[in-house]
């Protein structure tokens, strides 16, 4: 583990796609300060018969998933000590931390008496046999431990910087304004240094632990992501509902974490104009169909078990949905079976995205596609409830951007070659 | 039954049945019976029972009288020593004047004294005399030397139709009155016989009080509400109500809740011991509970006005019938907005995968179309 591996990306900030993302994270936030005003009903289509909509369906059950980008690297790089993916590490990580916050700020935003969460504190308020309760305690403790595990970056940036935007920003606003810069803020910034050069060894040193509990917390509570569906055994649809949908989830959850580690990697060397992370991305890549295979062997094997194969083959509304959820992830994983299809950054690509798509639509199935409270009950989206959604990603999305650029996130280019192939990349673009 | 007796003797079978019917009322085990029949035949036991009646109709005692079980007036008067009752006694006058005050000087501190009507107590009660006597000094010097007081009726109870606002004779209960002896109190107008006998048969047999619940109400008879063993309980847990009197629903038998029936709030066991020798009641020929044993219900509610129901035991709401769509479905701009977003998103991942190299990146292809 070596803080070399990683370098920030050089380049503008303020870029086209920062502006659009922008706007719709503005549009998104304004649209959640309508709801904390005005009430859910003001924003969202959610009822008493679906009390959970696309917030909690989008943001926190298939968020979480594709946020678990972090903690299927972690289980490839720590737990079957392949290191030489670690320089994917941190971006995976810093994905699952916006994916992770934002979910929870997702709850927040979805609970219809937000002002009682202070409950959450209370020990004596708990009610330990809850698998909500569980999901809860899981993200807000998997959210703290995901910034533990991205604070090294923060770290080795305070300890080197000279603080030139900060020193710039108060020249200027001397010449303007004739404000003097405060006294011994250099001395103060040095101490800030200081703290950070003196924390980052002894970080490093306890990391392990919070890596450990970065791979611990999450296998617990996504499978609680699918017990929470155990108890709405009259309303999931039966093509869903399972003894094995915690199991089914815990699965689902990795081969996303592991597409999403390929697409983010894909997307982003394309975005900023880097060389293919190939040889890895092709290395991940071959655990996905393994994960798959498990998976989509218990669906079918549970669905035979508990006589619902016919169901699943009646084409009507759900059959067509789970038979989609269903073929997307399999034929994105029997392209991945292809020794030289995972040699192709265009067939990772792809497959990666089916995967992604299938998996996150098995969680839209399991949430609300399949869940029917009773009759009567119809449940669709607000377009302001949608837009809080898309305000929420553009966010995630926008960070992620800015971050790379001022922090050491994404790895660092090694040989000559590649080096020069950035450069030429750079001079074309 | 050659001869003409006005009180005929009680056979023993009757009497048995008799105490049986009062034992299980009471929910006294079986063994009991015996006891109950033992305390009930000795002549030398028998409590001497004082009546009085003061601001009433006389519909406790004529229900008393009127109940159709053969023997239990009979009863009544051979297990009790009913030593003064203004409507049944043959006395009149000054004679039965003596009778009063003979048994209350004979029995001090041992009758059961029984009060049926309210106590007038405004302009020092002179609404209301007996004998020259007003109700409230008659009523003081009768609680003054018994064991128990047992109030029949509402009116006793708690001042019934006659201290309905403007209450314009100050009328009260005993209980407002009498603070200083055990009052038991049977209210209804009039109450079930049965709930009056086995009170003072549970009182000859084991010398005390029976449970009472915080309205001084024995709780053998008023411990449930009357709603809980309805015979239209069913129609109300379906939601099958009576719309008005007369109305096929009402002809139907149906729950006559929306009609006002106070069912749900009133603690009395009518709908089980029924009247008339178990046979009829209000709610049985289709007239709504009054609630006459509750004193805030009786005379201080409409009869057709609905009571809340606080504990609906087994349902709190019923299975819709006419379902109507329920929540938001979609709107066509969400759904139009959807669809350019997917469409987008289709095209550009589909762009991006035709840009992407299909094969080991090199570095040099980037960006290149195959």
């Amino acid at each position: 583990m070596s803080h070399d591996e990683f370098q920030k990306h050089n380049a503008k900030i303020l870029t086209p796609s920062f502006v659009v993302l922008l706007t719709l994270t503005v549009i998104g936030f304004a649209l959640i300060a309508v709801r904390f005003i005005w009430g859910l009903g003001a924003v969202s289509n959610m009822s008493d018969g679906y009390p959970w909509g696309i917030w909690i369906t989008y943001d926190v059950a298939v968020g979480t998933a594709i946020a678990c980008g972090g903690y299927a690297m972690a289980i490839l790089i720590y737990i079957r000590n392949k290191m030489h993916y670690h320089p994917m590490i941190r971006s995976a990580i810093l994905t699952s931390v916006f994916g992770y916050g934002l979910a929870g700020f997702s709850v927040m935003v979805d609970v219809g008496r937000p002002w009682n969460s202070y409950n959450f504190f209370i020990p004596s308020k708990w009610q330990a046999n809850s698998a909500m309760f569980e999901v809860a305690l899981c993200v807000m403790a998997y959210t703290n431990v995901l910034l533990l595990e991205f604070l090294p970056a923060v770290l080795v940036t305070l300890e080197k910087t000279e603080w030139r935007t900060l020193q710039r920003f108060m020249d200027m606003l001397h010449q303007r304004t004739g404000i003097k810069r405060p006294e011994r803020m250099d001395e103060r910034l040095d101490s800030v240094k200081e703290l950070a050069a003196w924390l980052k060894p002894r970080l490093d040193k306890v990391l392990i632990f919070v890596i450990v509990l970065g791979i611990t917390l999450p296998t617990m509570h996504q499978s609680s992501l699918g017990s929470l569906l155990l108890i709405a055994s009259t309303k999931l649809h039966p093509l869903w509902h399972t003894g094995f949908l915690p199991l089914l989830f815990l699965i689902n959850c990795m081969y996303i974490g592991y597409s999403i580690a390929i697409l983010e990697s894909v997307i982003s060397s394309y975005a900023f104009k880097r060389p293919f992370e190939t040889r890895e991305l092709s290395g991940v890549a071959n655990i996905i169909p393994w994960l798959t295979v498990i998976w989509l062997s218990v669906v079918i094997g549970d669905l035979a078990w508990r006589g619902q194969l016919a169901a699943a083959l009646s084409f009507d509304f759900y059959s067509c949905f789970f038979l989609l959820d269903f073929s997307l992830v399999a034929v994105g994983s029997l392209l991945l079976f292809s020794g030289r299809k995972r040699q192709s950054v265009r067939w990772l690509f792809i497959s990666a995205a089916l995967i992604v798509l299938g998996g996150a639509l098995y969680r839209f199935n399991v949430y609300l596609i399949g869940f029917n409270p009773g009759k009567g009950w119809h449940y669709f989206p607000a377009l302001a409830e949608l837009l809080i959604t898309v305000g929420i990603v553009a966010f995630e999305i926008l960070g992620y951007q800015v971050l790379v650029k001022i922090l050491p996130v994404l790895p660092k280019l090694h040989t000559r070659e590649q080096l020069d192939v950035r450069q030429g990349l750079a001079e074309k673009a | 039954m050659g001869k003409v007796d006005l009180f005929p003797g009680v056979n023993r079978r009757d009497f048995i049945k008799t105490c049986m019917t009062v034992s299980a009322m009471l929910g006294l085990p079986f063994g009991m019976v015996s006891k109950v029949a033992a305390a009930a035949q000795k002549s030398d036991t028998r409590p001497a029972v004082i009546w009085l009646h003061f601001q009433e109709c006389t519909g406790c005692s004529e229900s008393l009288l009127r109940s159709s079980h053969p023997t239990i007036a009979n009863l009544i008067l051979d297990m009790i020593s009913l030593d003064y009752h203004e409507t049944l006694m043959a006395g009149s006058g000054h004679q039965a004047e003596k009778s009063l005050h003979d048994s209350m000087t004979a029995n001090k501190g041992k009758y059961i004294l029984v009060v049926e009507g309210a106590i007038p107590t405004k302009d020092n009660g002179i609404y209301c005399k007996v004998g020259g006597k007003t109700a409230l000094e008659s009523l003081r010097k009768a609680a003054e030397g018994a064991t128990a007081i047992i109030s029949i009726g509402t009116c006793a109870s708690y001042g019934g139709i006659q201290s309905v606002g403007p209450n314009p004779t100050g009328a009260v209960g005993v209980r407002d009155i009498i603070k200083d002896k055990p009052i038991i109190n049977i209210p209804g107008c009039p109450p079930n016989p049965y709930n009056f006998l086995s009170t003072v048969l549970y009182y000859v047999t084991f010398n005390k009080l029976p449970d009472l619940d915080n309205l001084g109400r024995p709780k053998f008879a008023y411990g449930r509400k009357i709603h809980e063993h309805c015979e239209r309980r069913a129609h109300f847990d379906a939601g099958r109500f009576a719309k008005s009197y007369g109305d096929p629903t009402h002809a139907e038998g149906y729950c006559l809740y929306k009609l006002g029936c106070k069912g749900p709030a009133t603690y009395a066991n009518c709908s089980v011991v029924r009247f008339n020798d178990g046979v009829a009641w209000p709610v049985g020929i289709g007239h709504p509970c009054i609630g006459c044993t509750e004193p805030d219900l009786l005379f201080k509610t409409a009869i057709a006005d609905k009571v809340q129901i606080h504990e609906p035991t087994p349902f709190d709401s019923y299975a819709p019938v006419d379902l109507k769509d329920k929540g938001k479905g979609p709107h066509p701009l969400t759904t139009g907005v959807i669809g350019l977003a997917a469409g987008a998103a289709i095209g550009v991942g589909a762009m991006m995968a035709k840009k992407l190299p299909d094969g080991p990146d090199k570095g040099d292809d980037h960006g290149k179309t195959e």
